[in-house]
């Protein structure tokens, strides 16, 4: 039981950093990223490639995913800043199935469908409970990291400014913003944060493959960032705590349904995070902790 | 060699008929509604499925099962409408698009729940590739391809012809406009949302019957869907169709080239060139 929430604990950690990767990109500066969980591949392939096969230390390979994270980001999302934001939301999308084909098929890097396993964590795995404490403990103090540093950056004049080209980009260049710099920044930091909880996935799970980095998981991200509140960090990482509880209540209540298949168990699982996001939408789109300054009238 | 390439460009210009149909659906309501409605895929598995019951249950042909895969995902995209997506408008076009992901999300699994994930095919008669010199075209193929065809022209005709459709392209136009001339926009709305998914319904059908029917049929359509369009340019009826059949062409070719998985992949890099060097594509007037 202790190890079973220790795990949940990390997990909900690693849920946290992608969640404050979409509070940067789409809560702070409005770029909504539908290809988050694409980032999180990147990052998971960079480090377990090159700590597996390069030898790298791990923390190296953590560095490793976050430039591979801001680079690829940048690449994305750099033909679609200057157009209406549904382009970008489009690029990501296929950018993620992109990564997903390409990870399948180029075998001599990702080892294709097998995937990688054995990657190393830098601390031997046969620890037992050590192992997993030791985990959680890196783990929290990177989001713990990730979370200060996004907070003064959210709060500094160029947090400001993203805030400004989230609600009017006309007004914010006006204003003298070089708004498709501010953006692009902003982007590529947010990619980078999600590529190292893909790198940190890796590491403490010792396996990832290309049937892991599914869609649905950008789907949680919002649901979590939506939940916390997508304008603040700390929203944003309560929420995917909140996250990890809601998918572990439906894993019980699905298996309590009586007369349900398991197919048909995960579809109602599926199903119910599209209908929370769809009412959190809805009903509460600011979340638990909604952005405390007083937003511009529309 | 060149009669590899020649018979990918015929089978191009097939699947690319074919993908024309949900990727108009697609670009008509960007056009009208004027956000990107990421439950298409979500939409296409609904009309696929609707197709395939009507096929294998109730024994319908191909020219009955297709109104019915028109019918159903126009009224699943309606509810997708009015319940996740309409309560947004006031929140803007991406709070809208990510509603429409969510309600595909949740249509995908009504489907898994109800069907499981099993392959469905249809109940075709099994007819040998017609051979006409070096090239082979398999009759289904062709029928497939006039259905696509007759389901385009249909649209064209309604566009053209009638009141709605006309009020459809004034609004896709210039809305200000269109409201001060007397158009009602909700209504406009309403026959947009149901002629859209019913388009996106028809062209899962049709790709269904090509390949099979799962709860991913037309999830996996989706970035040739959203390349075609924004090829064509998002939001132009013209530019979807020659859109589709580039992309159609292209993917085709591109398994000449390289490993078949890659086909999937074509479709993003066409979205990325042509984002890059002319954002408005090949019809389009409003991008930025």
């Amino acid at each position: 039981m202790v190890s079973y929430l220790i795990f949940l604990l990390v997990v909900g950690g690693i849920y946290a950093l992608l969640a404050q990767s979409l509070c940067l990109a789409w809560g702070v500066t409005g770029l909504v990223n539908l290809g988050l969980a694409g980032f999180f591949a990147i990052g998971a392939y960079a480090s377990a490639t090159l700590t597996k096969w390069g030898g790298v230390p791990v923390p190296l390979g953590l560095v490793a995913a976050l430039v591979a994270g801001a680079v690829a980001g940048f690449v994305v999302c750099v033909s679609t800043l200057r157009l209406r934001d549904d382009y970008l939301a489009i690029v990501t999308l296929g950018f993620a199935e992109a990564v997903r084909v390409i990870a399948s098929n180029e075998i001599w890097l990702t080892g294709g469908t097998d995937g990688i396993s054995g990657i190393p964590a830098g601390m031997p795995r046969d620890w037992g409970q050590r192992f997993h404490i030791i985990s959680l403990v890196i783990v929290t103090i990177l989001l713990g990291l990730v979370w200060l540093a996004l907070r003064r950056l959210v709060a500094s004049p160029w947090g400001r400014a993203l805030r400004a080209v989230r609600e009017d980009q006309i007004v914010a260049a006006v204003a003298g913003k070089r708004v498709t710099r501010l953006k692009a920044e902003a982007f590529a930091i947010a990619c980078a944060i999600a590529a190292l909880a893909g790198a940190l996935y890796g590491h403490y799970t010792s396996y990832i493959a290309p049937e892991i980095f599914q869609p649905l998981i950008t789907i949680y991200v919002f649901l979590a960032v939506t939940a916390g509140g997508n304008g603040r960090p700390t929203g944003a990482a309560i929420g995917a705590y909140i996250l990890i509880a809601f998918l572990e209540a439906t894993r019980f209540a699905a298996e309590i349904v009586p007369g349900v298949s398991a197919v048909q168990a995960a579809a109602l699982r599926e199903a119910s995070v599209g209908i929370a996001l769809i009412l959190l939408l809805r009903f509460r789109q600011r979340g638990l902790f909604p952005e405390l300054n007083q937003k511009a009238p529309a | 060699m060149i009669e590899a390439l020649l018979q990918a460009l015929i089978n191009g210009v097939i699947a690319g008929t074919i993908l024309a149909v949900p990727a108009l659906g697609f670009t008509a309501i960007f056009a009208v509604l004027n956000y990107p409605n990421f439950a298409i895929g979500a939409l296409a598995t609904v009309g696929a499925y609707a197709g395939w019951v009507g096929n294998t249950v109730f024994g319908l042909p191909m020219l009955g099962a297709l109104p019915l895969a028109f019918g159903v995902a126009g009224l699943a995209g309606l509810a997708v409408q009015s319940l996740a997506v309409k309560p947004l408008e006031a929140s803007g076009a991406l709070m809208m698009a990510i509603a429409s992901l969510a309600a595909g999300l949740v249509l995908e699994n009504i489907l898994r729940f109800g069907f499981g994930n099993d392959l469905r095919g249809f109940e075709l008669p099994l007819l040998r590739d017609w051979r006409i010199g070096e090239f082979r075209i398999g009759p289904q193929q062709l029928e497939n391809f006039g259905l696509a065809l007759a389901c385009m022209a249909l649209l064209w005709a309604f566009l053209r012809f009638s009141r709605t459709g006309r009020a459809m392209r004034a609004v896709a136009d210039n809305r200000d406009l269109a409201l001060l001339r007397g158009v009602d926009p909700v209504r406009v709305a309403l026959v947009t949302v149901i002629v859209g998914a019913g388009l996106a319904g028809m062209g899962g059908m049709l790709v269904g019957l090509d390949t099979s029917v799962d709860p991913l049929t037309g999830t996996r359509l989706v970035l040739s869907i959203f390349a075609a369009a924004v090829l064509g340019g998002l939001g132009s009826i013209p530019g979807a169709v020659a859109g589709a059949i580039a992309i159609g062409m292209a993917e085709e070719l591109s398994v000449i080239v390289f490993n078949p998985a890659y086909r999937l992949v074509v479709g993003f890099v066409v979205i990325l060139i042509v984002l890059t060097l002319r954002p408005a594509g090949l019809f389009g007037t409003r991008a930025s």
